[in-house]
């Protein structure tokens, strides 16, 4: 049983011109100890998805799902309560800015200790050693003096170790990590994602790391989940997805990478962006922007299902995905 | 900090100047002087009066005198009342518990509502508290002050006989009072229902003096308060599994304060001249009370003293609160 199993997961915003869906009937499966790396465009709701993981979804949002469960627990109509004992301790989350993630009032010793009291209990000393140990592990120097600090003395990079600290203090089964170096100096980008990688292998746990840095993923992931305003689009393998990407979007995506284009010498593009609330178009939703595109895809909104092209266990929600055959790939 | 210190505390010089300057230049151009307000309707003999004006040295030029007056107050010496001839620094301190007892409560009174109120109102925007909280604190925010306190006196004291109309404490309780805080005063006595009645006193001028800092506060905290809600670490918080009144009253709260606290600072000042005209309502007899009676009175060293003394006071508090805001926000603490 995957650790987390997300079905038809859909996160619904009022407006007044009736509810807007911003994730629409996400289907997600992520193992224990495994690495997912979820791309796209600003705007396809993959930091929502990650959000409703955790019920952190902001009022007035509306979570619906046919299956959420995290270790084998319905994380459907829990209480507040219940759901509060696992965000934060068996699954939790880092996000994109880091310099405004810690509160600013508070030191950094006391934000981390203050997670493990809240869920492991603990005495103060017990909480301090093992935030010293945490900074130690997250690559901190002088640990035992930073304990004091407060975020803003602290630089970018530094305060996402501390966040990461804090995230995996509780040593929890998932992390959702949300753009987690999309802040940083490009430089210090690697060295967390770095981090990240080796902290998901040594503690064997899961990893979502959501990004719109393809090649991020490629270093990183094991398999892949393309979103495309609110849907999955495309999920399968990362080597599969790169060799053979079977919807439009991610080939798309692919084609604007510089280091895969080496032979052109001007860069494609995906033209026009993601719809948003009020430009939402009929069947699918990227027709409008696809090269592909034919009249049932205007009429017809696919559906996500499996697609076991050349590998396992991978889906698609396209009417007329790639077919590599004959093109020598 | 010590730098802070120094910049901040020589800032005081020139607010001290003005002040001197403006109250003593005020209440000249008044017109009338304290010796034709102390003979009243008889009148006096013009000798016998520059006989009076040349003894209080009212007839040198102004220049003159407020040289003199500068000099005397930078030796500690505000001067006597003319009208009761003792030192004013002593009537001050005499008074000026019962006004800082009122406008303490006053203030409790305001923070803990007008608190309450901002950061419940901010949780829930939009709701019915959040329209009503703010529809009543733009009403309390507008509402003068001696209309107010006739509304109050009308309703409890009056019809429904709650609360007494005047002063501190029921004349049948009479006691020595080490500390001039009438609640405090009344406990050490152990009167039996001293204290109940000092409470029942003090609760409508404290309402009435408190009303105005307490919509400042409720809206300035609700504001403050949505717009640290919606900031990342407030998600964080909630990311780590917080129960929310901990996200809300410690995470949010405690960053939504930095700019409340500058607020209730400003707000102090306006308790001390709003305890004028509450006092001057409820007969409290504080400095409020007591600056009136110097006005009417024509009492220049009364008065250039007393508002001195308040005018320090205010200095003071708002001292206090910037230094204190260098400690409830750690940014401003170690900038340098």
């Amino acid at each position: 049983m995957p650790l987390l199993e997300i079905r038809n997961l859909s996160v619904e915003f009022p407006t007044p011109r009736g509810s807007f869906r911003a994730v629409d009937g996400v289907d997600m499966d992520v193992e224990q100890g495994e690495l997912v790396g979820v791309v796209g465009e600003s705007g396809s709701g993959k930091s929502l998805t990650l959000l409703s993981i955790m019920g952190l979804i902001p009022f007035p949002g509306r979570v619906t799902a046919d299956r959420l469960s995290f270790g084998g627990r319905d994380l459907r109509g829990i209480s507040a309560a219940q759901r509060r004992r696992i965000t934060g301790k068996d699954a939790a989350m880092i996000f994109q800015e880091p310099m405004t993630s810690l509160n600013p009032c508070f030191t950094v010793g006391f934000q981390i200790s203050e997670a493990l009291r809240v869920h492991l209990g603990g005495t103060r000393e017990q909480n301090r050693r093992r935030a010293v140990e945490l900074l130690e592990r997250v690559g901190i120097p002088a640990p035992e003096s930073r304990l004091r600090a407060f975020p803003h003395q602290l630089s970018g990079g530094m305060n996402q170790r501390v966040m990461i600290a804090m995230a995996i203090s509780c040593n929890p089964k998932l992390l959702l990590a949300d753009e987690p170096s999309t802040a940083l100096d490009v430089t210090i980008q690697a060295q967390i994602l770095d981090l990240l990688v080796e902290l998901q292998r040594d503690h064997g746990m899961a990893l979502i790391l959501v990004t719109h840095d393809m090649g991020v993923v490629a270093e990183t992931a094991e398999r892949v989940v393309v979103m495309y305003a609110g849907q999955v689009a495309e999920q399968r393998e990362v080597d599969r997805l790169f060799a053979t990407p079977r919807h439009p979007y991610t080939a798309g995506l692919l084609d604007s990478l510089p280091e895969r284009s080496t032979e052109r010498s001007r860069l494609p593009t995906l033209p026009g962006i993601v719809p948003g609330a009020f430009d939402r178009p009929s069947g699918c939703l990227f027709h409008p922007r696809c090269k592909y595109a034919q009249n049932r895809c205007v009429v017809e909104e696919p559906e996500l299902r499996g697609d076991p092209y050349r590998g396992q266990g991978g889906s698609l929600r396209c009417h007329f995905p790639i077919d590599w055959e004959g093109t020598g790939r | 900090m010590l730098r802070f210190l120094v910049t901040r505390v020589s800032l005081v010089i020139p607010t001290f100047i003005g002040v001197t300057l403006l109250t003593f230049a005020l209440i000249r151009l008044i017109p009338g002087d304290p010796i034709e307000l102390l003979v009243g309707e008889r009148g006096i003999d013009p000798e016998r009066h520059a006989e009076l004006r040349a003894e209080m040295g009212l007839d040198q030029p102004l220049l003159h005198q407020y040289g003199i007056y500068i000099w005397d107050v930078l030796q500690g010496d505000l001067g006597r009342s003319v009208v009761t001839r003792q030192p004013v620094l002593h009537e001050f301190f005499e008074l000026f518990p019962a006004t800082l007892e009122l406008s303490l409560c006053a203030m409790i009174f305001a923070l803990s509502i007008g608190l309450t109120a901002g950061v419940i109102a901010a949780v829930r925007r939009n709701s019915v508290f959040d329209h009503t909280v703010m529809g009543v604190s733009l009403t309390g925010y507008s509402m003068p002050i001696f209309w107010w306190a006739i509304l109050l006196i009308l309703l409890f004291s009056v019809n429904l006989g709650w609360t007494p109309v005047s002063g501190r404490i029921d004349v049948i309780y009479w006691f020595d009072q080490p500390t001039g805080f009438m609640l405090i005063d009344s406990l050490l006595s152990g009167q039996e229902g001293a204290f109940t009645s000092a409470v029942r006193h003090l609760i409508l001028p404290a309402i009435v003096l408190g009303t105005i800092p307490l919509a400042v506060i409720a809206r300035m905290t609700r504001s403050s308060m949505l717009e640290v809600l919606g900031e990342d670490y407030i998600r964080t918080a909630r990311a780590k599994g917080l129960r929310p009144q901990r996200v809300v009253g410690l995470h949010a709260l405690r960053n939504a304060l930095i700019p409340v606290v500058t607020v209730i600072g400003l707000q102090v000042g306006v308790l001390l001249t709003g305890a004028i005209l509450t006092e001057t309502i409820f007969a409290w007899p504080g400095v409020g009370k007591w600056l009136i009676e110097a006005i009417h009175r024509r009492d220049y060293p009364t008065l250039q003293g007393g508002i001195l003394l308040i005018a320090t006071a205010v200095i003071l508090v708002n001292l206090t609160v910037d230094l204190l805001y260098g400690i409830i926000n750690p940014r401003i603490r170690h900038a340098r």
